[in-house]
């Protein structure tokens, strides 16, 4: 059985349909890319996968849980944690409350001190100004701080929406370095993103979104040279 | 030696003015939205006490604490059934609703209290303070006021710096929706924020009716707006700022009675307010805020 798995998902926003009954799964331990021009109705996905947004019809399984009936708040317990588009920081508070913030739902105090050693030997640069106020970080390092503060959920699975929008190429690389690196540690991760190319280099599958409709879907490998998504996603 | 007495009696309306601006602000900034009933909420506390005194004969400090406890209910009740439905409308349907709680909360005490207002007996039974063998003297009440006041304001601090439910409170005055994705329940958060701001204005009106000792339904309408005018002066949202602004509209209010002219206290309480706003519209400790589209 999948970890996650949606069927015919439908969302609207008042009489705009943005998800025209998709479906996809996501198996432990992959690495999902969905990707999609702007207004496809990724991000719409992920904010319907995590709460934000409510489902129309349609079906969300995690781990045998049905989730378009589960208040966002809990489904973070459950161990889905959500990395959202523009990084959503609090600016005003400073990166370690962020990152308190971020283990908002767990009670173990040894395991939330672990998992912050583990995200500053992850993040070096966060450890550095955890007493600074997000606001005042660099778009690359707010983006650290957003993953590192889903990691600090301790989540099963890890939903990234556009992490490397707005940073320099320096940064997009590094951020792409980090999410091999977590699913090197056996992470899950579903990942959204307009960099196509870099997506499918380091996604196992991918789904392609063309205006709230799945149209194509498969191994990364093989999207990668497909020539609609060469022509479409890859500019080429 | 007027001036200094002046001068005390306003930093003591001041720190009743800051503990109801401390409500203003606090529900504000989370929920942001205004509360126009939270002025109410201080009669109904006042009612309470009295009620509990003169009917039930209990002491002062018993009854002001049943007033906590029944304004801090009624703070969440107001919220579940008048203001948690329209979390998603205009913030102007919210104005009127919070005006539409202010009318029912006056009517509700005109009907059960009559029009006739009541005297209140103090519930502070503290010492006064003499200084400069007795030429300036501190009354109880406001020594009272000025302590609890700065009390509060320490553990409100505290409270939302430094604990698990106070850093929520900050998450979702922020960003509500990233705040969800903490898993922080954001409905439970703002029940809490006005569960904290209805009780700290039971306090006010402990406070307020023993320095004031006249009760009727509308004894909270215009400590009301004055708080307003001094958590939007302190800068809405700040805790200090509250503080701040709530010691200079008393201070001002007081000093403009007594020196300038009774009759127009009021009138330049506000034209103090419209000259800062025009030099600096969030405030004297405002932030700037960011609207997010």
């Amino acid at each position: 059985m999948a970890m996650l798995e949606i069927k015919d998902l439908s969302v609207f926003y008042g009489v705009i349909q943005a998800l025209k009954g998709i479906s996809f799964e996501v198996n432990e331990g992959e690495v999902i890319a969905l990707i999609g021009a702007n207004g496809a109705g990724k991000t719409t996905t992920l904010h319907t996968l995590t709460g934000i947004l409510p489902a129309k019809s349609g079906s969300i399984m995690f781990n045998g849980t049905e989730l378009t009936k589960t208040p966002a708040h809990k489904i973070v317990k459950m161990g889905i944690a959500h990395v959202p588009e523009g990084r959503r920081i609090f600016q005003q508070l400073t990166v370690l409350d962020n990152l308190k913030l971020g283990a908002f739902t767990r009670n173990d105090k040894d395991g939330i001190a672990e998992d912050m050693n583990l995200i500053y030997k992850r993040f070096p640069r966060l450890e550095e100004r955890k007493s600074q106020i997000a606001g005042t970080l660099s778009g690359g390092e707010q983006q650290m701080l957003a993953m590192g503060r889903a990691l600090m959920s301790r989540p099963k699975i890890i939903v990234m929406d556009e992490p490397s929008m707005g940073l320099s190429p320096i940064f997009v690389s590094e951020i792409f370095d980090i999410i091999e690196s977590i699913r090197k540690d056996g992470m899950t991760v579903l990942l959204v993103e307009q960099n196509a190319k870099k997506a499918l280099a380091i996604a196992d599958r991918a789904y392609v979104l063309e205006t709230g409709r799945i149209t194509l879907s498969g191994k990364a490998s093989d999207l990668i040279n497909d020539e609609k998504v060469k022509k479409a996603y890859l500019g080429e | 030696m007027a001036f200094l007495d002046n001068l005390i009696n306003g930093i003591s309306l001041g720190s009743i003015y800051a503990v109801i601006a401390l409500g203003y602000t606090l529900v504000y900034g989370i929920a942001k939205m205004l509360n126009f009933a939270h002025g109410d909420v201080i009669m109904v506390g006042g009612y309470v006490i009295f009620t509990a005194m003169t009917s039930m004969h209990l002491n002062g400090y018993l009854s002001v604490l049943i007033a906590i406890l029944c304004c801090t209910i009624l703070g969440i009740v107001i919220e579940k059934i008048a203001y948690k439905p329209l979390r998603q409308a205009t913030s102007l349907a919210v104005l009127i609703t919070a005006i539409g709680v202010s009318y029912f909360l006056q009517n509700m005490a005109l009907l059960i209290f009559g029009e006739k207002p009541v005297t209140f007996t103090s519930v502070v039974n503290i010492p006064k303070i003499s200084l400069f063998d007795g030429q300036i003297v501190i009354k109880s009440e406001a020594v009272a006021s000025i302590i609890i006041s700065v009390l509060i304001v320490i553990f409100l601090s505290l409270f939302i710096n430094k604990t698990k439910s106070g850093r929520a409170m900050l998450a979702v005055s922020e960003d509500k929706d990233a705040a969800r994705l903490m898993g922080i329940n954001v409905n439970k958060t703002i029940s809490l924020t006005f569960a904290i701001g209805s009780g700290l204005a039971a306090v006010a009106g402990a406070l307020l009716c023993s320095t004031y000792p006249v009760l009727s339904n509308t004894t909270g309408a215009m400590p009301g707006i004055k708080a307003f005018v001094a958590a939007v002066f302190g800068g809405i949202g700040s805790i200090p700022g509250a503080m701040i602004g709530g010691l200079l509209i008393g201070v001002i209010e007081i000093l403009g009675r007594a020196y300038i002219s009774p009759q127009l206290a009021d009138a330049i309480v506000f034209a103090v307010l419209i000259v800062v706003l025009m030099v600096k519209p969030t405030g004297i400790l405002g932030k700037k805020v960011n609207e997010k589209v």
